[in-house]
């Protein structure tokens, strides 16, 4: 099922000159960002704590500004709207966002009706309602999970139902804040395995907020790394690495890049900068022209 | 606490869960009026006895047995009350018809408990919600009904874990005058509360997210139809009720207990 | 010391969440006790202050049954951090929050402005003695929580998932303050799933699943073995999972960091086969 998209150029997202403050704040939490994401883009989104990318990322469905207040400079359009200019429900029809604490997303009383409430909260027929849930469901791998309660759910099961009820609106960009902060590694894995598919097979757009980059590099066409409130990197997870400047802004580059590096040093190119450590034994067996038997 | 118990939705399969809410809360309505329409212990016991068989049907026995052995204080409670007033200010009453008297006041109260139990037990908080809805109901009450529930065993949970972390830090409950007791609860409900906000302000944000608001008028995955079941049981309840106005206005109930 | 024997533990709504646990901490280790969410982990090390009470079998804590003192008496030697500060600050500035335990503790009024002043420095918090502990960052608020701890000096320090949220420089901190501490004579117990954090600190580490130990040993023996990670639900370390795969080629499994991975790649490189 591919989603339909809903304008003709090709960046879905463009940002020109934006910057915020929070209301009563002193000083703003970001600046200057000039930003195209395209579609089908994986957008991988890091920094510090207090770097301004869980700022901006409310920016994106228009949290930012209208139920935050505060000043917001510059122009943002996401799916051709003009974030300041419309309401929040029609932008979340448009940009999906998943936070960090998986209870507090999740209102209702079975999990079923908690995918369903985004498509009844939009006034759509019932079988429409009942087809797309359905859908959401199989997609997340928790169809089996419908009838349960969020209480009696896993965080990693918590964090599939909140990722399911936001896909059943069918947005063309889906954000998530850091969504794997309360997940242990496994369940943490197999969240960025189906937001690796969402992006893959079914064509949304993802923007990811993570620290935890030796899980989650390996899926992102692109990095974007912030610092006190600006954009210091943007490109290629591979280049961005490389970057002297990714380890003075306070960023956890994943292990095996930084046995790259100090491989290198030493006289010994793996030939590619590794992303996850399937690719890294790959790369030192050829390195070392090991028989692959 | 098992008072509480027998209020709780129990989750399995039944006639009675199968019932619409509405359909049930018209029985809880009849039965109420019934209840409070005879003083006499007769037709008192008979309502009590005549929900039983419901309880049977609903699976929820352990639970009704809690409830019954939970509210055994109050019901005391209020038949030695009556039996004290009446005794003092009733007049020239005999020991029999005192008895008898608090007994049916008793009773009445158990029906009552009974009836409100049945119908807690068997209906999950979200037809509830759903129900209230569709009588009309502002959307916005019943979502903050199901949401409030939804969240009692977090907010529980939260509380035991805020507890916890003052105790670890030497708070100690048991121990100091009145004054120091009543101020011991402040480290507890100060972060009950900024929490609760904070939560709050996340779920509006998880809400906003979710296009709330963006139609005058939502749509639902579920509704409630009555069916001819439920038909059959509200007309059952109102002949009841008819069956009970025209005993209490024509015919004469004998006492039980005999002087 | 902590020893806790054949430690059974049931929830009143009949969740067994330890079923016979049985381990000795002695003063001055460092422990990391892992496992997935729901093993057993954060429920066990409430025994070690006396939250918990175990409903068949024993825990002493320096030879004392928890279930003969209360709380109070043994918190004053086992200091407990929970994951969510949220869940502990409610004063009106950060300097009533560390006094709290202090006074709770009866410490006199000249020892609590020490321990205070001291307990500010030593988490970089002196410039927000007179904040209100609600209008700090996240991670600010956990140093906060962390230092109201410290200041009564436990010599027992208990921290439940200490990593989650923070950013790797934040981590790293943490780690070199957790090291200091524990050099410095504190029994530190660390409770985590985070792989990455204990693989580079290398405490003694006990693997919990299921509401039982199901191995107790060096951190580089638990850690790098995927039977016990996988039935403990964990991942292997980042760079253990790079050697596992070349184990066929006559590399060791056993390997934590990134410099002795280095090491051994670059031996080969340069010399061939090295036993």
């Amino acid at each position: 099922m591919r989603v339909v998209g809903c304008s003709n150029t090709l960046a879905i997202i463009e940002t020109r000159k934006l910057a915020y403050t929070y209301p009563l704040a002193e000083k703003p939490a970001f600046v200057g960002v000039n930003l195209k994401v395209e579609r089908g883009e994986f957008i991988l989104l890091t920094g510090p704590s207090g770097c301004g990318k869980t700022t901006l990322c409310r920016c994106f469905n228009g949290l930012i500004p209208h139920f935050y207040g505060g000043k917001l400079e510059g122009e943002l359009i996401v799916a051709g709207l003009k974030t300041s200019e419309h309401p929040i429900h029609e932008i979340a029809q448009h940009v999906g966002l998943v936070f960090q604490n998986p209870a507090n997303q999740l209102f209702a009383l079975t999990v079923e009706k908690d995918v369903a409430f985004g498509l009844e909260n939009l006034g759509l027929p019932r079988d429409e309602i009942r087809r797309r849930v359905d859908w959401a469901l199989k997609v997340t791998g928790i169809y089996d999970l419908r009838d349960k309660a969020p209480f009696e759910l896993s965080g990693g099961q918590q964090q599939r139902v909140a990722i399911a009820s936001v896909l059943a609106m069918q947005p063309e960009i889906i954000v998530l804040d850091e969504p794997t902060s309360f997940l242990d590694p496994l369940s943490a894995r197999n969240i960025l395995e189906v937001i690796h598919h969402l992006n893959r097979e079914i064509g949304i757009t993802v923007i990811l907020v993570e620290h935890r980059l030796d899980l989650a590099a390996r899926y992102a066409n692109r990095v974007i790394v912030m610092k006190d409130g600006k954009i210091v990197l943007d490109g290629e997870p591979r280049r961005v690495f490389l970057d002297e400047r990714v380890r003075l802004s306070g960023v956890g580059i994943p292990k095996v890049v930084k046995l790259y590096l100090t491989l290198i040093k030493d006289g010994l190119d793996l030939g590619k900068v590794p992303l996850s450590p399937e690719e890294t034994s790959k790369l030192v067996m050829e390195a070392l022209k090991l028989d692959r038997g | 606490m098992s008072l509480f118990d027998g209020l709780r939705f129990r989750n399995v399969s039944s006639t009675i869960h199968k019932f619409d809410p509405r359909a049930k809360f018209i029985y809880v309505c009849t039965l109420f009026v019934m209840a409070v329409l005879f003083n006499q212990l007769i037709p008192l016991l008979i309502l009590f006895f005549s929900q039983i068989p419901l309880v049977i049907l609903a699976k929820v026995k352990k639970e009704w047995l809690r409830l019954i052995r939970g509210s055994i204080f109050f019901a005391t409670l209020i038949f030695v009350m009556n039996v004290l007033s009446l005794y003092f200010y009733g007049g020239h009453r005999s020991l029999a018809s005192i008895i008898e008297y608090s007994s049916a006041m008793t009773f009445r109260f158990i029906v009552l408990v009974e009836s409100f139990s049945i119908f807690f037990l068997t209906t999950s908080p979200d037809m509830l919600g759903l129900s209230l809805e569709q009588m009309g109901v502002p959307y916005e009450f019943c979502f903050a009904f199901t949401t409030a529930i939804r969240f009692v065993p977090v907010l529980a949970e939260e509380a035991q874990t805020i507890i916890d972390a003052q105790r670890a830090r030497g708070l100690e409950f048991e121990r100091g005058s009145f004054i120091k007791k009543t101020r011991n609860y402040v480290p507890i409900l100060i972060p009950l509360i900024v929490n609760a906000i904070r939560r709050s302000l996340e779920l509006a944000e998880a809400m906003e997210s979710r296009a709330w608001g963006a139609v005058k008028k939502r749509t639902n995955l579920y509704t409630l139809k009555m069916s001819k079941r439920d038909y059959a049981f509200i007309s059952i309840s109102i002949f009841m009720l008819a069956v009970s106005i025209c005993v209490r206005l024509f015919v004469p109930i004998p006492n039980l207990i005999q002087a | 010391m902590i020893e806790a024997e054949d430690v059974h533990f049931t929830y009143p709504n009949g969740v067994e969440a330890l079923r016979g646990v049985s381990l000795k901490i002695s003063d001055g280790e460092f422990v990391a006790i892992m496992g997935q969410n729901g093993a057993g982990k954060t429920t066990l090390v409430k025994h070690f202050n006396g939250l918990l009470k175990p409903t068949r079998g024993r825990v002493l804590v320096d030879e004392v049954d928890t279930r003969n003192v209360s709380v109070a008496t043994l918190a004053r030697k086992v200091g407990f951090v929970f994951q969510n500060p949220d869940h502990q600050l409610f004063s009106e500035n950060v300097e009533d929050e560390i006094s709290f335990a202090l006074k709770n503790f009866g410490f006199d009024e000249e020892t609590i402005r020490k321990r205070v002043d001291w307990a500010l420095n030593l988490l970089d918090l002196t410039q927000y003695r007179k904040s209100s502990p609600f209008m700090l960052s996240g991670g600010e608020r956990k140093r906060v929580a962390l230092a109201s701890v410290l200041a009564w000096d436990p010599k027992i320090l208990i921290l439940d998932e200490p990593t989650i949220g923070q950013d790797s420089y934040q981590k790293e901190r943490l780690r070199q303050f957790i090291i200091q501490l524990n050099r410095q004579g504190k029994t530190v117990i660390i409770v985590t799933h985070d792989i990455e954090f204990v693989a580079e600190c290398e405490p003694r580490v006990i693997l919990m699943a299921n509401g039982k130990v199901i191995a107790d040993g060096e951190a580089r023996e638990i850690l790098t073995d995927p039977d016990l990670v996988e039935e403990s639900s964990l991942v292997l370390p980042e760079i253990t999972q790079v050697f596992v795969r070349l184990n066929d080629f006559g590399f060791p499994r056993k390997v934590l960091g990134v410099y002795e991975a280095k090491r051994l790649i670059l031996d080969r490189f340069r010399g061939g086969f090295k036993r």
